[in-house]
């Protein structure tokens, strides 16, 4: 396997406060990462950083990407919770493919073509002509989903995507990011429920202001980070 | 009801009226254009604290004898670019900048007027507009700059709109935001000052708001939410045009009822609905 993200010695600081402290891992091609930590450990952050929202950092990361186009970001939730704001579902997802283009920034009948396929493939199809304040919150996350995913992206960085959802819907969005994960789209998750994702993941990066752990989920369970942390070992 | 229609029917003979609702009409499509991303943005009031700018920038062109266009649009871009940027650098939030150039702004005019008097009754139709002294000159600068306005706002609209719905994502996928706010400052400060002379500066905001808030309503979409307001703009300063000639009222007052009338129909039935 290929490495695809490679972020060595990071550091981080708001002000005085030493936020991210010698972060060192790797991300290999097709890897199912999730993030996890207490709050105000630096999760979003990281990602931020890596999603190149953050620049003041110091130390080195490298991502074997080709471009821009290669990343997918989902948010936390949906931007607006205006209910009167005008976008349709179409007009949002078809903004993923923004990045793609050079020059003159105008959509094609092909880019139209594509946003219907990715709704048709995360079972939105039928949504694209409403209004995105009107849909559910799980619906939302999905066009959120649709967004990151319409310009093929080879990762899919998600912050706490599920936050908002009921178990439910929070279930079937992990089901549908495996799908995503099986046809090789490396997914980097943050979440702050361990639970929740242990089962789709297949690395778990535990965050607390340092690296407190970076390997597969089996490791992290047996680990003494684990114990240190949660103050007991997760039973089979 | 005859009597009306021969008052329609004369005024659509005037000179005046027709430059009236020719440049009126192309500065309401400007401020629709404009008006959904500040509005969606939170910066409508961006718009009323330029147009007190353009008060001071006009009482300067009349103190200087020069045209309150070529003079006003320069000062105030700049004025807008020291709202961005005092919002950027000294950490004020977005009203308290406009606060504060468009207070200070409004203390330069009222001064300068006290100072040079002899113009206040220029001044008074930029305040509150006065269609009987748009120029032949207003009229051309007015075309040129409308058109420029739409026809940039259209080449951008793909940009502007993943801004306006997220910022961050929009950065992500290579975007520049802060450029992309520039560009509608500047493209506001012109429409701006274009309105001045239709409506006033008083009341040009309420052209960049009331239709677009007013389609906020009914809309689903975006495009329909600029198409919409442009139509809810353009009629209103059709007919608030003809009713003000009818009734021998101020026009920016008419115009600005109307659209007032518009929002509150909307949005009675947006309510019900």
């Amino acid at each position: 396997m290929n490495n695809i993200i490679t972020v060595d010695n990071l550091n981080f600081k708001y002000g005085r406060n030493e936020v991210l402290k010698n972060i060192s891992f790797e991300v290999e091609e097709g890897d199912y990462v999730g993030i996890v930590g207490p709050n105000g450990s630096g999760k979003t952050t990281l990602i931020k950083i890596l999603l190149g929202l953050i620049n003041s950092y110091e130390g080195q990361i490298h991502q074997n990407i080709a471009d821009r186009n290669s990343i997918g970001y989902v948010p936390q939730k949906g931007v607006t919770n205006d209910r009167l704001f005008p976008a349709t579902v179409k007009e949002i997802v078809i903004t993923g493919l923004l990045s793609k283009k050079r020059g003159t920034k105008f959509y094609s009948k092909e880019d139209y073509n594509r946003v219907d396929t990715i709704l048709n493939k995360l079972k939105i199809g039928d949504l694209k002509d409403k209004k995105i304040g009107n849909l559910s919150g799980g619906q939302q996350q999905r066009v959120l989903l649709a967004r990151a995913m319409v310009s093929s992206p080879s990762i899919l960085i998600l912050d706490e995507p599920t936050s908002a959802l009921d178990p439910e819907i929070r279930e079937e969005f992990y089901k549908l990011l495996k799908e995503l994960n099986k046809e090789n789209v490396t997914i980097i998750l943050v979440s702050h429920d361990i639970l929740s994702i242990e089962k789709y993941i297949s690395k778990i990066l535990y965050l607390d202001k340092k690296l407190v752990f970076y390997g597969s989920y089996e490791d992290f369970r047996h680990s003494k980070e684990m114990v240190k942390y949660f103050g007991f070992i997760i039973k089979d | 009801m005859e009597n009306v229609i021969s008052l329609i029917l004369e005024a659509l003979q005037s000179d005046f009226i027709l430059r009236a609702i020719l440049v009126g009409s192309l500065i309401a499509i400007s401020c629709s254009f404009l008006g959904i991303f500040l509005v969606l943005k939170k910066y409508s009031m961006i718009g009323d604290g330029l147009a007190h700018v353009s008060f001071a920038t006009i009482a300067i062109a009349l103190l200087l004898n020069k045209s309150p266009l070529v003079v006003s649009i320069p000062l105030v871009i700049l004025s807008s670019f020291l709202i961005l940027k005092l919002n950027e650098k000294a950490g004020l939030h977005g009203d308290a900048a406009i606060a504060l150039i468009s207070s200070f702004a409004v203390a330069v005019g009222v001064l300068i007027t006290s100072v040079a008097k002899g113009f206040n009754i220029d001044l008074f139709s930029y305040l509150f507009g006065s269609i009987l002294v748009i120029s032949k000159l207003d009229v051309l600068l007015s075309i040129i700059l409308s058109t420029v306005v739409i026809f940039i706002t259209l080449f951008f609209y793909n940009n502007l709109f993943a801004i306006t719905y997220d910022e961050e994502f929009a950065t992500v996928i290579g975007l520049n935001p802060k450029s992309m706010n520039y560009l509608i400052t500047i493209l506001t400060s012109i429409t701006v000052v274009l309105g001045i002379r239709v409506v006033g500066t008083m009341l040009i905001s309420s052209m960049i708001i009331f239709p677009t808030v007013t389609a906020l309503q009914i809309s689903k979409g975006f495009k329909d939410t600029i198409l919409i307001a442009s139509l809810i703009s353009v009629a209103s300063v059709i007919i608030g045009t003809l009713l003000s000639y009818i009734l021998n009222f101020p026009t920016g007052a008419v115009i600005v009822i109307i659209n007032a009338i518009c929002f509150v129909i909307l949005f009675s039935i947006n309510k019900f609905n």
